[in-house]
């Protein structure tokens, strides 16, 4: 007894996606040979590999992710941050410096305080206890300056693309520097004003449109018509 | 996702301070705009009057019982008007079930003062029998969804929704029991009161916080007016202070607002 | 409004909301409508008017409750102070205790809580307006927000309830059908092996009634099943479909099942998705 679903169709938890031959991947689950969705989602395979792709859920820590942690306490010689996940991650202090920090006399408020927010990456995560980060790679540390917007985790892939070639056709059209969070937020920061609220704008299009067809297009497109009148009132 | 819902990004914060500090807000209002405001009365059937109100996306319900009870001693013949708010967790990741706390209690009492004072229901109208049985309004407030500036959404609501409650007719027998006929008749109104809550951020006064922009809130105070521009109830609310002059501006913008909202909002529903 | 004895609650074969014993009460569902809960869903069904949310899965306070390889589920149905004939006092009655816990025991077998351990999912139940069968409308309405919350479930949760009125076994009682009526069984089942999460009865029914009654009750919610999936799905009929972005060898190999054999002590789902490169 062998069953595919056809593709790109929208399902719902408990539908039956597959029978036979076939992986669980992400968003399914699986009893005997059949794999049934788990979430309201778009089908999709590839190979023998079925998977439902998401179109809303929160973000769920993978290590070496690279996130964009807020602090919201502290304790003797951590942080607590909150990175928009089911579990607060902690920050300690021999993953921010290379050299032995004492907290009894070093004031930690000096380096993080309350408020800040930090580009961090995930540096372990199990079931047993909550993600802890790490800021000790270069290019990581407290963000003093840029704007901050939000995209449903899900779809953050869409905004990176395929090797990257979305984003960094962004940042090059638009002249701002864009560092993206996994966990759905994202750094932006230009020379201009202009240029910074056009790339805000084309990342607010491609999440409404993350799973449509010929959204590459549309945003070559857009970039190009929204620069254009740019010029025209410069 | 996680405990930090009162904890804004610092560099937020910075920037939202300095839109304010050259008059602006970053959803592009003015200082003294008020986010869209969606008015659906009468939404809960079974209620005497109600409301569903939406000033962006803040939510709130208001539902009218009307019920009959006993008067209070010393008014034997007016009707009763108590308010109450729910602070319901649906509405916010930081509310909690649970009983009526200090925040919940401070907004019934605020929006019970802006009605009561202002008479806006008229309580004389709602005796049955003098010393003995009178009408009783409950209004109740339900926040449904918060992003900032309950106190002026629950206002709003609980006076559309009064605007749409209906009394049941009724007789009196000779025993003294009430008896409803299916006439209906609106509940007597004398005043339509709005309140205006005026929040203080970095020197600047503005209206309509948005969450966000509460967090920064250096003090607030919610003013109360009547038809007649007369003013029935003020709360200073929060930590802060107010210069003299503060309380005078905030009171012409309160005034000048409640005017603008009861005629361009409430207009309809007279 | 209180009807005299002499009305019949079914007249021909038709009841007092001009319904037939067989037809449902109009049912409309709305996803997503509030802006803070991670889930929301606002149905109408008849005249009830329920609000549903759903925050999580989130850090669990008191931390104690916490548990070590799921999420911990909390459910809250309360009814407001106006939704009712009376008014309501709006502390938490008996009966609300009672319905929050059995709904919560209806939802919680669909929800995959090993996903998330130590985490805490909170569903709240708002009655807005109540016209009978309202622990069925919730079950239903949570289900769709816990949908759209995104939190993984082996199925949707759906509820719909059957009742003897006037010696005639009738689908979907409102108020004063369950009032005046014999018996009343709502049911909540998870509609892909109509496994049964909520069944509750009282009045007094033969064992063939009851039977009937069941039957019944179970082809309502297959109907009401439909509906749900509408909702859901309607935001999205628009668009159309973009192949994936990659088609890297690393796919994620790891489903939700709970008792995958990749799952150890390390959350081990591939870190990459499939239509994600890394920076």
């Amino acid at each position: 007894m062998t069953y595919l679903i056809e593709s790109r169709k929208i399902v719902v938890p408990g539908e039956l996606l597959a029978e036979g031959d076939y992986r669980a991947g992400r968003h399914t689950y699986q009893e005997d040979t059949k794999i049934y969705a788990s979430i309201v989602g778009l089908s999709n395979h590839v190979g023998r590999n079925v998977y439902v792709v998401a179109l809303k859920g929160c973000y769920f820590p993978q290590i070496g992710d690279l996130v964009i942690g807020k602090i919201i306490d502290m304790r003797l010689g951590s942080w607590v941050a909150d990175i928009n996940a089911p579990y607060t991650a902690n920050l300690f202090a021999s993953d921010v410096f290379d050299r032995p920090f004492n907290s009894r006399k070093e004031d930690m408020t000096r380096i993080f305080n309350i408020g800040d927010l930090v580009l961090a990456k995930v540096k372990s995560f199990d079931r047993t206890r909550d993600p802890s980060l790490t800021t000790r790679e270069s290019g990581l540390g407290r963000i003093v300056h840029g704007r901050i917007i939000a995209m449903t985790p899900t779809k953050i892939p869409r905004l990176i693309g395929r090797q990257g070639s979305m984003i960094n056709s962004i940042k090059r059209e638009t002249s701002t520097n864009i560092t993206i969070g996994q966990n759905g937020l994202i750094l932006i920061s230009g020379k201009r004003l202009a240029y910074e609220n056009l790339a805000i704008k084309v990342i607010d299009l491609i999440e409404a449109e993350a799973h449509t067809s010929g959204l590459t297009e549309r945003v070559t497109k857009f970039i190009k018509e929204e620069k254009s009148v740019l010029n025209d009132q410069n | 996702m996680s405990e930090s819902h009162d904890v804004i990004a610092n560099i937020r914060q910075r920037r939202i301070l300095d839109h304010i500090r050259q008059d602006q807000r970053i959803d592009g209002r003015g200082l003294l705009d008020y986010r869209p405001i969606q008015v659906n009365p009468g939404i809960i059937g079974k209620a005497s009057g109600s409301a569903w109100v939406s000033i962006g996306k803040t939510k709130v319900l208001v539902g009218i019982k009307v019920e009959t009870g006993t008067p209070y001693s010393d008014k034997p013949d007016a009707g009763v008007l108590t308010v109450n708010a729910e602070l319901v967790p649906i509405a916010s990741p930081s509310f909690e079930p649970g009983p009526p706390n200090e925040d919940s209690v401070e907004l019934a009492r605020v929006i019970d003062r802006g009605l009561r004072e202002s008479q806006a229901v008229d309580l004389t109208k709602l005796c049955i029998i003098p010393g003995k049985l009178v009408f009783i309004v409950f209004v109740d407030i339900y926040i449904l969804d918060h992003d900032g500036n309950l106190f002026d959404t629950a206002a709003l609501a609980a006076i559309v929704a009064l605007m749409n409650t209906t009394l049941r007719g009724y007789t009196v027998s000779e025993d003294g029991t009430i008896q409803y006929t299916d006439a209906t008749s609106p509940l007597p109104l004398r005043n339509i009161p709005v309140e205006v809550t005026v929040v203080k951020i970095g020197e600047k006064l503005l209206l309509d916080p948005t969450i966000e922009e509460e967090a920064l809130i250096d003090t607030q105070i919610t003013i109360a007016t009547g038809d007649d521009h007369e003013v029935c109830a003020i709360q200073k609310s929060r930590v802060g202070t107010f210069t003299l002059d503060e309380v005078l501006q905030a009171m012409e913008i309160a005034k000048n607002k409640a005017d603008d909202i009861r005629t361009n909002v409430l207009g309809a529903y007279r | 409004m209180t009807k005299t004895n002499s009305e019949a609650l079914i007249t021909n074969g038709i009841r007092t909301d001009q319904r037939q014993i067989t037809d449902l009460r109009n049912i409309e569902i709305e996803v997503g409508l509030l802006d803070k809960a991670n889930g929301s869903a606002y149905l109408i069904w008849g005249k009830n008017k329920i609000l549903a949310a759903v925050y999580g899965p989130r850090e669990v306070h008191p931390r104690h409750l916490a548990k070590p390889d799921r999420a911990f589920i909390r459910c809250r149905y309360h009814m407001a102070p106006f939704s009712t004939d009376e008014r309501k006092h709006p502390a938490p009655s008996r009966r609300e205790v009672e319905l929050s816990k059995v709904i919560r025991m209806a939802l919680e077998p669909a929800i995959l809580t090993d996903l998330f351990p130590r985490t805490g999912i909170d569903i709240f139940i708002e009655v807005l307006q109540s016209d009978g069968g309202t622990r069925c409308a919730s079950i239903t309405a949570a289900a769709v927000a816990l949908a759209d919350a995104g939190i993984p479930l082996r199925d949707l949760v759906v509820g719909c309830a059957a009742g003897k009125i006037e010696g005639q076994i009738v689908l979907d009682l409102n108020d004063v059908e369950d009032q005046k009526g014999d018996a009343d069984v709502p049911i909540a089942i998870m509609p892909r092996t109509g496994a049964i999460s909520l069944l509750q009865m009282d009045g007094l029914l033969t064992q063939d009634e009851f039977r009937q009654a069941l039957d019944l009750a179970i082809q309502g919610c297959m109907t009401v099943y439909d509906i749900q999936k509408e909702a859901l799905t309607k935001k999205y009929i628009q668009l159309e479909i973009t192949p994936p972005a990659s088609d890297t060898p690393e796919e994620p190999v790891t489903s939700d099942t709970p008792d995958a054999p990749d799952t150890l002590d390390t959350l081990k789902e591939s870190s990459k998705n499939e239509e994600e490169v890394s920076e």
